[in-house]
C-alpha cells in the first residue's frame, strides 16, 4: 500500500513538474487573491494586517479547490480512474498517494503565500513552531477531505460547481482552527495555540482514515 | 392525513407489484398522534404556558426551535447509519432511507435556522449573531444541501447510492468537529447560546409545552420520513417500470410480425 501511494504521488508530482499548472496558474491566482483583498480592504487602515491570518487561509482554501480540480481532472480524462482501479493497486494506496501529492503542492503554495503576505501585508512571523504545526495539520486535513470529494466529483459534468459546494463547508472547522492558530502565533491572541493544531490534527486523522476506507467504493461504484 | 401517490408510468402494473399509495394504518395512526401532539403544543406553547422570567414571550419560539433541531439531528444520524449500512449491505432500502431522511433533515434544519434568526431579532435586535449553535447550524445546513445536490445528479441507482452514502458519512463525522471548532472560536468572545438561556427551573406548564412540542416534532418527523421513503420507493419502481416498458417496445419494433408500431410512447424519463 505504501509502495502504491509512493507511485501515485510520484506520478502526480511528475505531472505537475512537466505541466507546471500549479506553478504557472494556481500560484499566480493565489497571489492575485492577496492583491484583490488589498483592493477590497483599505491597506492603510490596518484592516489587512488584522485580517491577515483569515485572508491567508481563505486564499489557501480557494487555491486548494483549484489544485484538487486539476489533480482529479487528469484522472477523469480517458477513463484513467478505471485504469487505476484495474491496475491492482490498493485503493487506499491510491488515495494516500493523491493526498501526499496534494500536501506537497499545497505546502509549496503556502510558502509562496507566506512570502506574499510578508511582503504585501507587512506580516512578521513570530511563533514559527506553531505556524509550521498548524500549516502541516491544516494542509493534511484539506488534502485528506479534498481527495475524497475530488474523486467523487471528478467524473461528473457539474464537478466544477459541485466540488466547492461540497468541500468548503466541510473545511469550515479547518478555516476556523488554522486562522485562530495563526493569530496566536502572530501574537494577536494571548491563549495557547496548540489546541487548535490538535483539533486540525484530529480532523486530518479522521478524514485520512475515512478516505482510506471509502476510496474502494468510490473507485468501484461512484 | 394520508398522501396518495400514483405512479405516472402505469398504475395498473404497479398495483399488481405492490402499493400505489404511501398511506397505511400505521401512518394514519402516526399522523393522528402528530396532529394531537401539535394541537397540544400549540395550545400550551402559545396560550396556556406562562412567559419566561428572562426570555419573556420569546420562549414560545424555543418550543418550536428545540424540536426542529432535535429532529434534524436525528435525521442526519439516520442518514449516516443508512449510508454505512448501504456501503456494507448494498441494499436499496438503506439508500432510500438515508436520502429521504437527509431531505427532511435539511427541511427541519432550515426551519431551525429561520426561527433561530427570528428569536435573535426579537432578543438581540439582529437576525444573525455569530452564536455558536446558529453558526454550526448554518455550516451543517450547507453541507447537507451538498448531499441533496449529489442526490439530484442523474445516475444509475447503484452509482447514485454509493456517492450519496460517501457524502453522508463524510458529512456526519464533521458534525462534532464543527461543534468543537465553533464553540472554541466563539468561546473567546461569548458563551450564551439559545439552549443555555432556557431556565432549568421551568414551571409546569412551560415544561409540558416543551415536552409536547418535542414529541410533536419527532412524530411529525417520523410521519414525514415514512411517507418520503415510500414515495422514493414508488419512484424507483416507476423508473424500473419505465425501463421495462421501453425495453419491451424496442423488442417489439425489432420483431417483424408486430412491426405495425401500434403501441403508444411511454414515459421513460425517470429511467434515463
Amino acid at each position: 500500500m505504501i509502495r502504491d501511494a509512493m507511485l501515485v504521488a510520484a506520478k502526480d508530482l511528475r505531472l505537475e513538474r512537466r505541466s507546471k499548472i500549479g506553478l504557472a496558474q494556481v500560484m499566480p491566482f493565489a497571489v492575485l487573491v492577496l492583491l484583490l483583498f488589498a483592493f477590497a480592504l483599505d491597506p492603510d487602515r490596518n484592516i489587512l494586517r488584522q485580517a491577515t491570518p483569515g485572508l491567508f487561509w481563505v486564499t489557501v482554501l480557494f487555491s486548494a479547490v483549484l489544485t484538487l480540480q486539476r489533480s482529479f481532472g487528469v484522472e477523469a480524462e480517458d477513463g484513467i480512474l478505471d485504469a487505476l482501479r484495474l491496475s491492482g493497486m490498493a485503493p487506499a494506496g491510491i488515495y494516500l498517494g493523491k493526498v501526499a501529492a496534494l500536501v506537497v503542492q499545497l505546502l509549496a503554495l503556502e510558502v509562496v503565500l507566506a512570502i506574499g503576505v510578508a511582503v504585501l501585508y507587512d506580516t512578521r512571523f513570530i511563533g514559527i513552531p506553531l505556524l509550521i504545526g498548524v500549516s502541516i495539520t491544516a494542509t493534511l486535513g484539506i488534502a485528506a477531505a479534498g481527495a475524497v470529494y475530488g474523486a467523487l466529483a471528478a467524473r461528473l459534468r457539474s464537478r466544477d460547481t459541485l466540488l466547492p459546494l461540497l468541500l468548503l463547508p466541510l473545511l469550515a472547522p479547518v478555516l476556523i482552527s488554522a486562522t485562530r492558530g495563526f493569530e496566536v502565533s502572530l501574537e494577536r491572541e494571548t491563549v495557547s495555540g496548540w489546541p487548535w493544531a490538535a483539533l486540525l490534527g484530529i480532523f486530518a486523522l479522521v478524514y485520512l482514515t475515512l478516505g482510506s476506507v471509502l476510496f474502494r467504493p468510490l473507485l468501484e461504484d461512484a | 392525513m394520508t398522501t396518495t401517490t400514483t405512479t405516472s408510468a402505469g398504475s395498473a402494473a404497479a398495483a399488481a407489484d405492490g402499493p400505489t399509495g404511501t398511506g397505511s394504518l400505521g401512518t394514519k395512526v402516526l399522523g393522528g398522534l402528530s396532529l394531537v401532539a401539535i394541537a397540544l403544543a400549540v395550545v400550551y406553547g402559545l396560550f396556556i404556558s406562562a412567559p419566561d422570567a428572562q426570555l419573556g414571550e420569546t420562549i414560545r419560539i424555543i418550543y418550536m426551535h428545540v424540536p426542529t433541531v432535535l429532529a434534524a439531528y436525528v435525521a442526519f444520524i439516520i442518514t449516516a447509519v443508512s449510508s454505512a449500512m448501504y456501503l456494507w449491505k448494498r441494499n436499496e432500502f438503506w439508500d432510500l432511507l438515508g436520502s429521504s431522511s437527509a431531505e427532511i433533515g435539511v427541511l427541519f434544519f432550515a426551519v431551525t435556522i429561520i426561527d433561530g434568526a427570528l428569536w435573535g431579532k426579537v432578543t438581540w435586535g439582529v437576525f444573525w449573531r455569530w452564536e455558536p449553535r446558529l453558526t454550526t447550524s448554518a455550516v451543517l445546513l450547507i453541507m447537507y444541501i451538498g448531499y441533496l445536490a449529489v442526490r439530484a445528479i442523474p445516475a444509475d441507482a447503484r452509482t447514485r447510492a454509493t456517492r450519496c452514502s460517501i457524502v453522508g458519512l463524510v458529512a456526519v463525522v464533521n458534525i462534532p468537529i464543527v461543534h468543537k471548532a465553533v464553540d472554541w472560536w466563539r468561546g473567546l468572545h461569548q458563551g450564551r447560546t439559545v439552549l443555555s438561556t432556557i431556565d432549568p427551573e421551568m414551571d409546569g406548564t412551560q415544561l409540558f409545552a416543551m415536552y409536547t412540542s418535542l414529541v410533536a416534532g419527532l412524530l411529525v418527523f417520523a410521519w414525514l420520513l415514512v411517507h418520503r421513503f415510500r414515495t422514493a420507493y414508488l419512484a424507483e419502481r416507476a423508473a424500473d417500470l419505465g425501463l421495462d416498458t421501453a425495453l419491451a417496445e424496442r423488442r417489439l419494433e425489432g420483431s417483424p410480425a408486430t412491426s405495425d408500431t401500434s403501441h403508444t410512447p411511454t414515459n421513460t424519463g425517470a429511467a434515463s
